[in-house]
């Protein structure tokens, strides 16, 4: 019993330690940093196109990177299908029938070459787009957690990074389809993951109201970011990777700075009273978009911390969004169905 | 007896808790005056070549068919 109650005291101290340290840097913050700066115009995006094709809500999109596909994304719906979709065009170039419909999750694989997706069949199923027929088929099925899957990103196309509502995140061997690591610590479901834009490290959101950056190679876990009052259900990289945003059910979200180790600044307006579910930041990392449980999004000047913009336009809850990777354009997937490309 | 294998698996749990966070207690930290001069100083820099933010002409737009208008 001794033993538990040195421990107790030395975790205690260590936590006020943490505390202490990240004070002694805090010479200042974000907001008198940036009082010389001008806030952002007004940012007015219109919907180009309306990708309509899905029967039911719609859980996940995701841009592909190649520069063959940056034009290309992909989601999910619980109308049990995974759709590649060719913005310009609204065409749809792949529809999957998944075995399960539960998919909470999906992504695209940098090379172009594969997409992935998973849900409440605890599984993450890799899809080869370039099969030698032409037709897709799951390559591999990843079965190690032992909760739903709420989020996946290709490293490359033999390596994935999974969270999952069992509190753990694995780095996945896709060729074997077993288990390299698994990332543990998170003391609720892991509703979200980024990959950092070195690939070197990833951050996670979880239930449990922090944010923890994962050193992918040396498998450990580096930082863990507090703060919110409630579950973090989206989390991204700032574009240097230097910076971490999360959204949380507790209405705001949050900027966390790696190298000073805490929170820069709150995103948050007294107008804003529900949860936010995914969030993009632009090319230049000045706006932070953010989908709202109340069918909008809202467009913040990430340095300044208000509200320049709203994307409304869905007749449900905004689930997911992103920036395709030249920034031209933003992606809304909502559950009234429908994905909207703006900009 | 299982009073005693509960026991020495939280023991295992605290060490690892506590292992962590001196871990977390080591890391290097820089200024905040640093870290908001950076990130300012990425936001600016890359500022024109951001397209939300600077907005697409619509000749440029590959969202945007540039409409023509044909008199005759």
């Amino acid at each position: 019993m001794g033993e538990m109650e040195e421990l107790r005291k030395e975790a205690d101290n260590l936590k006020d330690q943490i505390t202490e340290a990240r004070k002694v840097v805090q010479d200042t913050t974000l907001q008198e940093a940036v009082a010389g700066t001008t806030l952002v115009g007004r940012v007015q995006l219109k919907t180009r196109k309306t990708l309509r094709g899905h029967l039911a809500k719609i859980y996940a999109m995701h841009w592909g990177t190649d520069t063959n596909c940056s034009k290309l994304c992909v989601s999910a719906s619980q109308d049990g299908k995974l759709i590649v979709w060719d913005t310009l065009t609204t065409n749809k170039v792949n529809a999957i029938p998944l075995k399960s419909s539960w998919v909470m999750t999906c992504a695209y694989a940098p090379s172009g070459n594969m997409v992935a997706c998973g849900g409440l069949d605890n599984m993450c199923s890799i899809y080869n787009l370039k099969g030698k027929d032409g037709n897709v088929k799951v390559m591999r099925e990843l079965a190690a957690h032992t909760g739903y899957l709420s989020c996946c990103r290709f490293l490359n196309d033999s390596e994935i990074i999974t969270s999952s509502g069992d509190c753990t995140c694995i780095l996945w061997d896709i060729e074997t389809g077993t288990e390299k690591t698994i990332f543990a610590g998170h003391l609720g479901d892991c509703m979200s993951l980024a990959v950092s834009p070195d690939f070197k490290m990833f951050i996670s959101g979880a239930c449990d109201f922090t944010a923890k950056l994962w050193d992918i190679r040396e498998a450990t876990c580096r930082q863990t970011f507090s703060g919110h009052e409630s579950d973090i259900n989206a989390i991204g990289f700032f574009p240097n990777g230097n910076a971490v945003i999360t959204g949380s059910d507790d209405a705001t979200c949050k900027l966390y700075d790696l190298r000073a180790d805490q929170e820069l600044i709150t995103y948050q307006d007294s107008g804003i009273m529900c949860g936010v579910t995914s969030l993009a930041a632009s090319l230049s990392g000045r706006l932070l978009l953010a989908g709202y449980d109340d069918f909008n999004v809202n467009i913040w000047d990430m340095l300044k911390a208000e509200r320049v913009g709203v994307l409304a336009g869905h007749d449900n809850r905004v689930s997911c969004i992103g920036v395709s990777s030249d920034g031209m354009a933003c992606c809304t997937g909502s559950w009234d169905s429908f994905l909207k490309i703006w900009n | 007896m299982s009073n005693n294998s509960a026991n020495s698996s939280n023991l295992v749990i605290a060490q690892k808790v506590v292992k962590q966070l001196r871990l977390e207690a080591s890391v290097r930290r820089i200024k905040v005056s640093q870290a908001a001069a950076d990130l300012k100083t990425f936001c600016l820099q890359n500022a024109h070549k951001d397209p939300l933010l600077m907005g697409v002409p619509s000749s440029d737009n590959p969202f945007r068919p540039p409409k023509s208008c044909a008199l005759f």
